[in-house]
C-alpha cells in the first residue's frame, strides 16, 4: 500500500475527527454535570448547520461571519432547553430525562422537515467552498481543515474554562457533588445553566463549519448524534479529555473502515471497534 | 423504590383489571372498522413487546437500546422459513425466538457486566451493525425487503387477508401470557433479584445474589420474547425490511412506551402503550397523508409534555389517584 494513501486517510480522518470531538466534548459535558444525556444534542447541531444554511442563502452571509450569532443563537437553545424541559425532570427517576430529550428530538426533527422539507441542501459559493489545498502531494478540502482547526480551538477553549477558569472550577465541583457545591455557596442553577449554554454552543461552532462542505437535511442530526454517543462513551462518559481523543480515533477508523472494509460499512466498523475497545476497557478508553 | 412496586401486585385480584381484560377483549366486536381492529393489534404488540423489555429494561435497570435486533430476527426467521422451505411460521417463531435467546447469550456475556450507559450504548451499536447487515445480505433481499408468499388463509400459514380478528386473538393471548409472566416474575424471588440488582448491584452481590446470572436469565427472556412479537409482526404485515423491523426507531419506540409508562411496573407497558400507540396509528393515519410528519411532530411534543408534567410516567397519575 502506497505511503500517501495510508497518510491522506489518517489525516483526513484526523480532520473529520477533530470535528466529531467538539460535537462530543458538548455532550460529555452535559453529563459529567448534570447526569444527563441530551438525545436532541444531534437535533441541535442540525439547526445550527440549517441556521448558518438560511443566513447564507437568504442574506448572502458567510457561514464564517455568521458564526457568532449560529453560537449565540444555539448558546439561547440550550438555555431554553434547560429552562422549560430539563429542569423539570432533573429531580425525577433516570429514564424520564431521556424520554423528554427523545420526545424533543423527534419533535425538532420532524418541524424542520415540515418546514424545510427533507431535500439535501448545500452552500455553494461561500468563501471556503471547494478550495483544495495541497500539502506534500496530499489533497484537502480547505473548509474541512478550517473546520477542524477550529473545533480544536474550541475544544481547547472548553478546556481551558473547565479547569483553568475559577467558573470552570464550580462547574467540576457542582459535577463531583452537587450538594456540597451547593453548600459552598455555588449557585448550582446557574452552572446548570451554563452547561447546556456551553453544550449548545458547541454544536453552534460545530454546525456553523460543517455547513462549508457538508449537506444537511432534517435527519443529519441523527447520525453526527449517534456518533457522539459512540464518541462520548468510548472515551469515557463526562471525560472531556477523552471525548476529544475518542472522537479522533473516530474520525481515523470511520475514514480507514471506508476505504479498507467498504463505505456502506464504515459505521459498522467504527461500532464494532467500539464494541471491541469496551471489552477491553468497560468504562471507556480514559474512564476510571 | 421497593414501595411504589408492590402497589401493583394486588394485581389480579384487582376487579378492574379484570373487567379491563375482558372489556378490552370484546372491543373489536362492536365495530368492524379496520382502522380500529389496526390500533388494537398494535396496542397490544407494543405492550407486550414492552413487558418483554422492562425484564431488563425496567426490573433489572439495563436500558437497552438495540431490542430491535431480537424483533428482526424473529421477523426474518418466520417469514424466510416460510419463503424458501415452505415451513409453518408457529415453527419459524420457535426458531426465531431460539436464535434470538442464543444471540443474546452470546452477546450478553461480554456486555451484560457493562454498567448503565456504556450497556445501553454497546446494545445500539450491536443493533447497528445486525441492520446493516441484514441490508446487505442478499439472501434476504437486503434493502429490497421480504413480501410473504400469498397462500390460503389459515391457522396454520399464520395468515388471513380479509379479517384481523384472527391477528387479534393471537396478540391478545400473546398479551395476557406475557402479562402473567411479568406478574409472576415480579413477585417472585427473581423479581426482587433482579430489582436488587437495579438498585445496587454491590449489595446485590453482597447478599449472594448471583448477578451475572440474573441479568443473563432476564435479558435471555426479553429478547426470547420479543423475538416472538417480531414474527407475529411479520406475519401480520406480510411485509419486511432491514428499516422496518429492525431499526432503531423499533427499539426507541419499545423504551418510549416503557418509559412513559413506567419502567419496572408491570401496569407500565400497558398505560404507555395505551398513550402512545393509538397516539402515533391515529395521527399517522389522520396527519401522515400530507406527507410531511405532522404525525410525529405531535408525537414528539406528546411526549416531552407528557415527562415534563409526569415525570413519574403515567403510573405515577394512577398512585395519585389512588391516594
Amino acid at each position: 500500500m502506497d505511503l500517501n494513501i495510508i497518510l491522506q486517510i489518517l489525516l483526513s480522518g484526523l480532520l473529520m475527527g477533530l470535528i466529531f470531538a467538539l460535537i462530543a466534548v458538548g455532550l460529555t459535558l452535559i453529563w459529567g454535570v448534570m447526569d444527563i444525556l441530551n438525545f436532541a444534542h444531534g437535533e441541535f447541531l442540525m439547526l445550527a448547520m440549517f441556521l448558518s444554511f438560511w443566513m447564507f442563502s437568504l442574506w448572502q452571509i458567510d457561514p464564517l461571519w455568521s458564526l457568532p450569532l449560529t453560537v449565540i443563537a444555539l448558546m439561547a437553545v440550550g438555555w431554553l432547553t434547560y429552562r422549560l424541559i430539563i429542569k423539570k425532570v432533573l429531580h425525577a427517576p433516570g429514564l424520564t430525562a431521556l424520554l423528554a430529550t427523545f420526545g424533543l428530538s423527534i419533535l425538532i426533527k420532524n418541524l424542520a422537515q415540515f418546514f424545510w422539507t427533507p431535500d439535501f441542501r448545500h452552500i455553494q459559493g461561500a468563501i471556503l467552498s471547494d478550495k483544495t489545498l495541497e500539502i506534500f502531494s496530499l489533497n484537502f478540502n480547505l473548509a474541512e481543515i478550517v473546520a477542524a482547526l477550529g473545533s480544536a480551538l474550541i475544544t481547547y477553549l472548553i478546556y481551558y474554562l473547565i479547569f483553568k477558569t475559577k467558573t470552570g472550577r464550580a462547574i467540576r465541583a457542582t459535577s463531583l457533588d452537587r450538594d456540597t457545591a451547593r453548600l459552598m455557596g455555588i449557585d448550582i442553577e446557574r452552572i446548570f445553566s451554563l452547561t447546556f449554554m456551553l453544550g449548545g454552543g458547541c454544536v453552534g461552532v460545530a454546525g456553523a463549519l460543517l455547513i462549508n462542505f457538508y449537506y444537511v437535511f432534517p435527519n443529519v442530526g441523527s447520525l453526527f448524534g449517534i456518533l457522539a454517543f459512540v464518541t462520548v462513551a468510548l472515551g469515557g462518559f463526562g471525560n472531556i479529555t477523552g471525548a476529544f481523543l475518542a472522537g479522533i480515533i473516530i474520525g481515523m477508523v470511520e475514514t480507514a473502515g471506508g476505504v479498507f472494509v467498504a463505505p456502506v460499512f464504515k459505521y459498522t466498523v467504527v461500532f464494532v471497534m467500539y464494541l471491541i475497545v469496551i471489552m477491553i476497557r468497560p468504562k471507556g478508553l480514559f474512564g476510571w | 423504590m421497593v414501595k411504589m412496586e408492590s402497589s401493583t401486585l394486588s394485581f389480579f385480584k384487582n376487579p378492574t383489571i379484570i373487567i379491563f381484560l375482558i372489556i378490552l377483549f370484546l372491543l373489536p366486536h362492536f365495530t368492524q372498522n379496520i382502522h380500529f381492529h389496526h390500533v388494537l393489534i398494535m396496542f397490544l404488540l407494543y405492550a407486550t413487546l414492552s413487558q418483554a423489555w422492562n425484564f431488563i429494561g425496567g426490573f433489572t435497570g439495563l436500558v437497552s437500546f438495540g431490542h430491535a435486533t431480537f424483533f428482526g430476527i424473529g421477523a426474518y426467521a418466520a417469514l424466510v422459513l416460510l419463503k424458501k422451505f415452505g415451513l409453518t411460521p408457529w415453527v419459524g417463531m420457535l426458531i426465531g425466538g431460539g436464535l434470538a435467546a442464543l444471540l443474546a447469550f452470546l452477546i450478553g456475556y461480554p456486555v451484560l457486566r457493562l454498567k448503565g450507559h456504556y450497556f445501553a450504548i454497546s446494545t445500539f451499536a450491536i443493533a447497528e451493525i445486525m441492520e446493516r447487515l441484514f441490508l446487505n445480505w442478499k439472501y434476504v433481499e437486503g434493502a429490497i425487503g421480504l413480501p410473504a408468499p400469498v397462500l390460503e388463509e389459515n391457522f396454520l400459514n399464520f395468515m388471513w387477508y380479509k379479517n384481523k380478528l384472527p391477528y387479534f386473538y393471537i396478540v391478545f393471548i400473546f398479551f395476557l401470557v406475557v402479562l402473567l409472566l411479568a406478574y409472576k416474575i415480579n413477585r417472585s424471588r427473581l423479581g426482587y433479584y433482579f430489582r436488587a440488582i437495579k438498585q445496587s448491584i454491590d449489595a446485590a452481590e453482597g447478599l449472594g445474589i448471583d448477578t451475572a446470572k440474573c441479568k443473563m436469565v432476564a435479558f435471555i427472556l426479553s429478547a426470547f420474547l420479543t423475538s416472538l412479537c417480531g414474527s407475529f409482526y411479520a406475519q401480520y404485515i406480510l411485509y419486511i425490511d432491514p428499516p422496518s423491523v429492525l431499526s432503531l426507531d423499533i427499539s426507541i419506540k419499545i423504551v418510549l412506551v416503557t418509559v412513559l409508562g413506567g419502567a419496572g411496573t408491570v401496569i407500565g407497558p400497558i398505560l404507555g402503550s395505551a398513550i402512545l400507540i393509538p397516539l402515533s396509528e391515529y395521527s399517522r393515519i389522520l396527519l401522515g397523508g400530507t406527507g410531511k410528519g405532522i404525525d410525529l411532530i405531535v408525537f414528539g411534543a406528546l411526549i416531552l409534555l407528557i415527562s415534563v408534567w409526569q415525570p413519574q410516567g403515567l403510573v405515577g397519575l394512577f398512585r395519585q389517584g389512588r391516594k
